[in-house]
């Protein structure tokens, strides 16, 4: 009895899946080659003294990362309507090797998400010190954590019809209000409300790689805050589902 | 009605047994009580077929069997366990109702991700050339026939070699063929010494493939015998026919006839053997007509045994 082979099946289901995989990893270097393509000379975006390539690259690295783990959880939307979780309960599979095996699919798709930016990004002249690069990427997998509970609370919510819009919708509005696409201005009330989203601070994990300082008492405060409310009202939706079966 | 009387506690002897199982959905005006108290003793190694029409309670008496639903009232206890820990230690294998497969994966790969979770699993070979998915083994999920999908689910429910093996409609997506190699491999199967209970609203399946029939209506089990005496239960047959001029008395004399129902001069006559009460029908009441003879369905037969003649007439 192993949850390692359940969790290798949902893995090799994943990379299986053309629509999960074009939409979590195709689709962010589509973003970064037109978007930072274009700009690839521009060494100085928006007085930052940052290369257009690398502001991007980071940014679609923490957008691509979210939206693999948020669609990764929200794939148990699918499996419900297919009735596929009851199935899974009359087996001694637990609930929390379930989520584990979901936020590890999740976390995997993340990481090569990651990795495909990072490639993209030398394939524009970026080059980063490993330091940097390790610090960075450390923080963005630590910064996923509220985004896996977001995937499993969803995939409890919405229906295997609504889950596709809901995560495209969700996961643009919190990239834009994160600064994935461009700086968030340094006060004002655009930077009060996205100093409240975990994706700001997702974003602030990947500009670790620009000089930045990463996370201060507030980041990991509003990180933790999301983690703690999302997980519970997963946990919820859960409970509602299981007993309305 | 008998009471059970308990000889041994001993729980090794301990099969499935629910006691005073209640469950209602919804509250209010749209309440709907599914079951109204089903208590059922199943030893280990019998087959038991529970058999009812749509909507008599067997899903959600199963449901609630396998722990997936939580009764209001009663309890569950399979091999003197509760429902969740019997199925933690991997001793219950069932096929629901309803229910899809998750795709991308292969019918070998979903039987081998399925097996992993349990302590005891069979040999991936045998489960697919037991249930006859061995040539399509190679196939994905999603591109299954609804035939060959019921068989992999079969094979879901039979791969952890469970001492219970639970069946709710398990042919109703089958052509004839399919439904005949399916009952094969279940007697194979049930001749291993496992604990069966498959629900189903065939008459002729619970007959031919099952030691005992619990007969479910309305939420309840109204009759609990080997097949044979279900079948008698249910083999009334009624007599319909246009009647002058006769009393209620000289209907109810007719022999064969057990009961008379009368709108007018339209009257209903369930018989014992219809063949000796139409004779004596037509040798009493030269005038009949329109004469319809049917089968008592297993829908009417429930409603009899239950005693709801007025929903039996609706």
């Amino acid at each position: 009895m192993s949850a390692a082979t359940y969790t290798r099946y949902e893995l090799v289901r994943t990379f299986r899946n053309r629509r999960f995989f074009i939409f979590s990893l195709v689709f962010p270097l589509v973003l970064y080659y037109l978007i930072a393509g274009p700009n690839r000379d521009e060494t100085d975006i928006g007085n930052t003294g940052i290369s257009a390539p690398l502001y991007y690259m980071v940014g679609l690295a923490a957008y691509g990362a979210m939206t693999a783990m948020i669609a990764s959880g929200a794939r148990i939307a699918a499996e419900r309507s297919l009735g596929w979780n009851r199935q899974l309960r009359i087996t001694p599979l637990s609930t929390r090797a379930y989520f584990r095996a979901k936020v590890l699919t999740g976390y995997t798709m993340a990481v090569i998400s990651l990795l495909a930016l990072d490639l993209a990004g030398t394939t524009l002249g970026v080059t980063l010190p490993a330091g940097e690069w390790v610090r960075m990427t450390a923080l963005i997998l630590v910064g996923l954590v509220p985004f896996a509970a977001l995937g499993i609370l969803l995939g409890h919510l919405l229906t295997a019809d609504s889950i596709g819009p809901a995560i495209g919708g969700s996961t643009a509005l919190l990239s834009i209000l994160g600064g994935t696409w461009f700086p968030i201005p340094s006060e004002g009330a655009l930077h009060v409300i996205a100093q409240l989203l975990p994706s700001y601070w997702l974003v602030q994990a990947s500009q670790v790689a620009l000089g930045g300082r990463g996370w201060d008492s507030r980041g990991w405060a509003v990180m933790i805050a999301w983690t703690i409310v999302l997980s519970l009202l997963a946990a919820r939706a859960f409970r509602r589902d299981t007993q309305r079966a | 009605m008998a009471e059970v009387v308990v000889l041994s506690t001993d729980s090794r002897a301990a099969g499935v047994e629910l006691r005073g199982l209640v469950k209602s959905f919804g509250s209010g005006d749209s309440i709907v009580r599914a079951v109204q108290g089903v208590d059922v003793s199943i030893a280990p190694g019998e087959t038991v077929a529970l058999l009812g029409p749509n909507g008599a309670g067997k899903s959600t008496t199963i449901d609630m069997l396998l722990g997936l639903t939580t009764p209001d009232a009663g309890s569950v206890s399979l091999f003197g366990k509760t429902a969740s820990d019997a199925v933690a230690d991997g001793e219950v294998g069932a096929m629901l109702q309803t229910g899809g497969l998750i795709h991308d994966l292969s019918v070998r790969e979903l039987i081998a991700m399925v097996a992993s979770l349990y302590p005891r699993p069979l040999d991936l070979d045998r489960v697919l050339e037991q249930t006859g998915l061995d040539a399509i083994e190679g196939r994905r999920t999603q591109k299954l026939s609804g035939g060959e999908t019921q068989r992999l689910r079969f094979a879901l429910a039979l791969v952890s070699d469970p001492a219970l093996l639970v069946l709710d409609e398990p042919t109703v997506a089958m052509d004839v063929e399919a439904r005949h190699a399916f009952w094969l491999v279940m007697r194979r199967v049930a001749a291993e010494g496992k604990t069966i209970v498959f629900a189903t609203h065939y008459l002729e399946e619970a007959d031919a493939n099952a030691d005992r029939v619990l007969l479910m209506a309305r939420g309840r089990i109204v009759a609990d015998g080997s097949p044979a005496e279900i079948k008698a239960m249910t083999g009334v047959r009624t007599i319909r026919a246009t009647v002058r001029n006769a009393t209620d008395e000289a209907l109810a004399g007719l022999a064969g006839v057990t009961g008379v129902e009368r709108h007018g001069d339209r009257v209903v006559l369930a018989c014992s053997d219809s063949d000796v009460a139409i004779r004596a029908l037509l040798e009493r009441f030269t005038d009949v007509r329109e004469i319809e003879i049917s089968g008592a369905d297993l829908e009417q037969a429930f409603l009899q045994l239950t005693g709801d003649t007025e929903a039996a007439a609706a």
